[in-house]
């Protein structure tokens, strides 16, 4: 394919929309279905922010807000977990990065499959709005019972929303999962079928490799949710037995009988594990690409870090069971799971070795982008080592379902990946729109942003070794939970609150900029891969002009010895014996 | 502004890897104090710990001086070396080498947790929304057999079910198992053990999932319906403990708890005997008038006894024991005569009167009106206060 003479897309028909709505709503560009995707993730992810923000208020000063009850509260931790995984995070870094850089990164036209890619937003537009129908008013609210919907609560009377919420929820998900699947298909295809001449698989940079390992999981992961959402459906609505045992819910002698809770969560996290590499793979890429560009330095071990990556996509579909060490399966699940659970912990540190090792002897320029990426390192360390805690089955044992856990996972995959979508944003902003971001506000933004969530997160495992459970709308006085527990906590929301604020002012940059940033130029970093060798900034339909561009060389020529420049773009024809390895 | 943003990312970075350490020592948040045998677990968190700790220090730290020794200058250029497979390799065996040490006393311990003595004494928590229950085996040292309902066939073909876990079989204990006879019954919350013996908890729930955690003694396990779930410990001091729900159960979650004393054998001896058993449970209820017995069963059926007690503890919501004529202080201080209007009232709008110190978590009930004069019978029964 890399070799062959005429690339797949180089004589591909595109429908030029004549229309205003075809240009712009029911767009088959994947830069226009890129920003729709990303511009309902971040809406939606406002919501789920405001809720954390809620959540956090009543933890502070229980009580304060008097119709904020036990019921809304767990409906807001339900629906804040649900949206920032799924609704967000998998969207944005998918959707939006997914359908933006991989046709330009490839050097194609578009997405194999337009039409289906757009069908993709659509239908994911759709399962964002049922999972808000939750919230429609006298129907219960959505559904209270966290957001891995364990069964039996989710569908007994004891939760709340048990029957509407739920039903929202399950319709939702399997709705988001036909929308991913239409996406993903077209990552995949295009990656392996529409690269230009010259880009083999060993020099695509390290960003479409994340997107592209992340989606295979997606497809292979989200099936089992979809089973057991389709499921759990049947057992709510027609009373089969898959998840439910015999039961009586608050005295109700319920009809089910023979079915296994355990089962469900085989199922949940067998998608639910993979799921976190889903969000975290494509973090990778983009993180590997924005330190390599802006520290002026090749990335150090390229064939590693892609081995990495792919090593890390297969062993995530055999650690699942680390989230159910004290479920009550079979004990000796414990020792195979907490093992192939450290075992991923070595290529995951290879890869923070090597983004730092990149630093080491480089010429690093401290942009904004740049800043995002380098706390994302330290921010994911901190969540990476915690997860050694919890992957080794004992320390499991007393921290599991306490703040440690809130702690690990917000700062593994809540911040980090959110810090690597700001530095992307900010990274590929100026070949969206021919703008740049205004600086001064994404160095504020950064400062408030990193330095907040650090001091919100690192506190919060030592609030887990002290024993407080997570999900608690309410921590009554307790031998184990002293006043200065509680002060921590204050300090935490307070913190929470302005970092929650300031993200405003990322939207606001995000927006002014539009109409008044500085002009961007076509190569504003000085970055070689080929979404900034475009004839046009931005790029008009179909990338590239009448020729598909012709690729010479890996995507991370920087500073190479005897060259004038301190960057080769990949459409540069090789000079150098040494410039390049791949 | 710009200029001091951009110079001190460097120092920013050093700052909270040092700032963390330094949070740590001074922290006063410490591992609860370990009240049982697990102390290897404390020792497989401290290995962790330092290897995590040490890891973290040394990243952070040499990315800081990076950042700071390789800021950009014009005259400035990268060192050009795509790999450099020897410290390549060197990195993954290093690692390696911390993740085995970490991992194999990890697995010893677990291997210690899921494996209980033979000599541990069997103790049941019987978990519903939001109240513990505990059952001893009694006498001969097995717990009697349970069931949810009973199959009830008449006939050759049909077959129909009738609930089994009632106000007067709180623990579903299964008709006609002898061993179930002895087995000693505890309905208030409260368990004590004895210190410095191996105690088996088995586990089991009546609704939904729920876990049984003491933070003190470490160890903990979910109780998952229709099957039986365990750990094992032996408590190495005595005192008072709390019994937390771990696992997201419902809108009262956070307000299951139970209380745990941990006695000398003695003392723990003494409230044993003073436990009722099956047997004598049974015994000491008295034949109820039908509309009586009706309104029992209403309140089983509405899953009241869930939350209200009739035999004087305080659970989940206002025990019902002596509460009919009796006068309660509200949240708000001011006092009310529990009578037929006021109970009507927090059964129809419960929220709205709330007993002072408990939380407003009960769901409005609408009753037909046969069902609610029965029930008020039954509350008019069990609880007179002229007594």
């Amino acid at each position: 394919m890399a070799t062959a003479e005429i690339p797949y897309q180089e004589t591909m028909p595109l429908h030029h929309p004549k229309t205003w709505i075809g240009k712009y709503v029911f767009s088959q560009d994947h830069k226009v279905i890129a920003v729709q995707y990303g511009i309902t993730a971040i809406a939606v992810g406002l919501v789920a922010l405001f809720l954390s923000e809620l959540m956090r208020i009543q933890i502070a000063w229980p009580g304060a807000m008097e119709w904020f009850t036990e019921e809304t509260y767990y409906q807001a931790i339900t629906m804040h977990g649900m949206i920032m995984v799924i609704y967000l995070l998998t969207a944005f870094l998918l959707g939006a990065f997914g359908n933006f850089t991989v046709p330009l990164m490839c050097g194609a036209r578009d997405m194999v499959f337009p039409f289906v890619n757009m069908l993709s937003y659509w239908v994911y537009l759709v399962s964002v709005i049922i999972l808000l129908f939750g919230y429609l008013p006298g129907l219960g609210g959505p559904t209270g019972a966290g957001w891995t919907l364990y069964p039996p609560q989710t569908i007994t009377e004891g939760t709340p929303g048990s029957g509407w919420g739920i039903m929202t929820m399950l319709a939702s998900l399997a709705v988001f999962i036909v929308a991913f699947t239409m996406g993903g298909l077209n990552y995949i295809t295009t990656i392996l079928q529409a690269r230009t001449r010259g880009m083999s698989l060993m020099r695509l940079p390290l960003t479409v490799w994340g997107i592209f390992v992340a989606t295979f999981l997606g497809l292979l992961a989200f099936p089992a949710l979809f089973v057991s959402a389709v499921m759990m459906i049947l057992d709510l609505q027609i009373h089969t037995s898959f998840f439910m045992p015999a039961i009586v819910s608050l005295g109700e002698t319920l009809p089910y009988d023979g079915g296994q809770p355990l089962l469900f969560q085989h199922l949940f996290w067998f998608f639910g594990h993979p799921e976190v590499y889903i969000v975290a793979l494509p973090a990778f890429g983009v993180v590997s690409d924005l330190i390599s560009v802006h520290a002026r330095k090749n990335i150090f071990g390229y064939r590693l870090m892609v081995w990495a990556l792919v090593f890390i996509g297969v062993l995530s579909f055999i650690v699942w069971a680390h989230h159910m060490f004290v479920a009550g399966m079979h004990p000796y699940f414990g020792f195979f799971f907490a093992t192939t659970t450290l075992i991923i912990a070595v290529p995951t540190a290879i890869k923070v070795y090597n983004w730092i090792l990149t630093l080491w002897k480089a010429n690093i320029k401290l942009t904004v982008p740049m800043l995002y990426a380098l706390s994302f390192v330290l921010t994911f360390i901190m969540g990476g080592i915690t997860g050694l805690f919890l992957g080794n089955v004992i320390i499991d044992v007393p921290l599991s379902d306490t703040y440690f856990v809130v702690a690990h996972f917000h700062m593994v995959m809540g911040v980090s990946p959110i810090l690597a979508i700001f530095g992307g944003i900010y990274h590929w902003y100026p070949k969206l729109t021919g703008r740049m971001l205004n600086d001064t506000m994404g160095r504020i933004h950064f400062w408030i942003t990193f330095i907040g969530t650090y001091v919100i997160y690192f506190p919060m495992h030592y609030l887990g070794f002290i024993g407080v459970p997570r999900r608690y709308y309410e921590n009554f006085d307790s031998s184990f939970y002293p006043q200065s527990a509680q002060d921590l906590n204050l300090l935490i929301s307070g913190v929470a609150l302005f970092v929650g604020a300031a993200q405003l002012l990322y939207i606001y940059n995000l927006v002014h900029s539009y109409f008044y940033g500085k002009p961007a130029g076509h190569n504003p970093w000085g970055a070689n891969s080929l979404e900034w060798c475009t004839p046009d900034t931005p790029p008009g339909h179909g990338n590239w002009g009448d020729r598909l561009p012709t690729v010479h060389r890996w995507a991370y020529d920087y500073s190479v010895p005897g060259s004038e420049k301190d960057f080769i773009v990949q459409t540069e024809p090789q000079t150098t014996p040494q410039a390049s390895t791949a | 502004m710009r200029k001091l943003l951009e110079s001190h990312v460097a120092i920013l970075l050093g700052l909270v890897v040092i700032g963390s350490v330094i949070f740590n020592v001074w922290s006063p948040w410490k591992f609860t104090p370990i009240a049982s045998n697990w102390e290897f677990i404390d020792f497989t968190v401290m290995v962790t710990w330092w290897i995590c700790g040490v890891a973290f220090v040394i990243l952070g730290l040499f990315m800081a001086w990076a950042i700071w020794r390789y800021k950009f200058h014009e005259s400035n250029e990268s060192h050009y070396e795509p790999e450099h497979p020897v410290l390549e390799s060197w990195l993954t065996t290093i690692t390696t080498i911390g993740v085995v040490i970490m991992l194999a006393p990890g697995l010893i311990v677990w291997d210690d947790y899921v494996q209980v003595p033979s000599d541990a004494m069997v103790v049941e928590a019987y978990a519903e929304q939001w109240t513990w229950k505990f059952r001893f085996p009694g006498e001969d040292g097995i717990l009697g057999g349970t069931a949810v309902k009973n199959k009830i066939t008449r006939g050759l073909e049909e077959t129909t079910f009738e609930p089994n876990v009632t106000s007067l079989n709180p623990f579903g204990m299964k008709e006609g198992d002898p061993h179930g006879e002895d087995d000693i019954l505890i309905a208030n919350n409260i368990l004590h053990l004895p210190v410095d013996r191996n105690i088996k908890v088995e586990m089991r729930s009546k609704d939904v999932l729920h876990n049984f955690w003491v933070p003190e003694i470490r160890a903990k396990m979910d109780i998952v319906p229709g099957m039986i779930t365990y750990f094992w410990f032996k408590p190495i001091r005595t005192g008072e403990f709390e019994i937390l729900c771990a696992e997201l159960c419902g809108r009262g979650h956070h307000i299951m708890r139970g209380e745990l004393f941990i006695d000398t054998q003695e003392d723990f001896e003494a409230w044993l005997d003073s436990q009722v058993t099956w047997a004598e449970m049974k015994a000491g209820q008295k034949p109820e008038s039908p509309i009586v017995a009706r309104g029992r069963q209403v309140a089983d059926q509405n899953g009241c006894f869930a939350c209200h007690s009739l035999d004087g503890s305080q659970v989940v919501g206002p025990t019902w024991q002596k509460m009919w004529g009796r006068e309660v202080e509200l949240a708000d201080g001011s006092t009310v005569v529990a009578d037929e209007a006021y109970i009507i009232e927090s059964i129809v709008e419960p929220n709205v009167k709330l007993v002072n110190g408990f939380s407003g978590v009960m769901l409005p009930y609408e009753l037909p009106e046969e069902d609610m004069t029965a029930l008020l019978e039954f509350l008019k029964e069990t609880g007179p206060n002229s007594q």
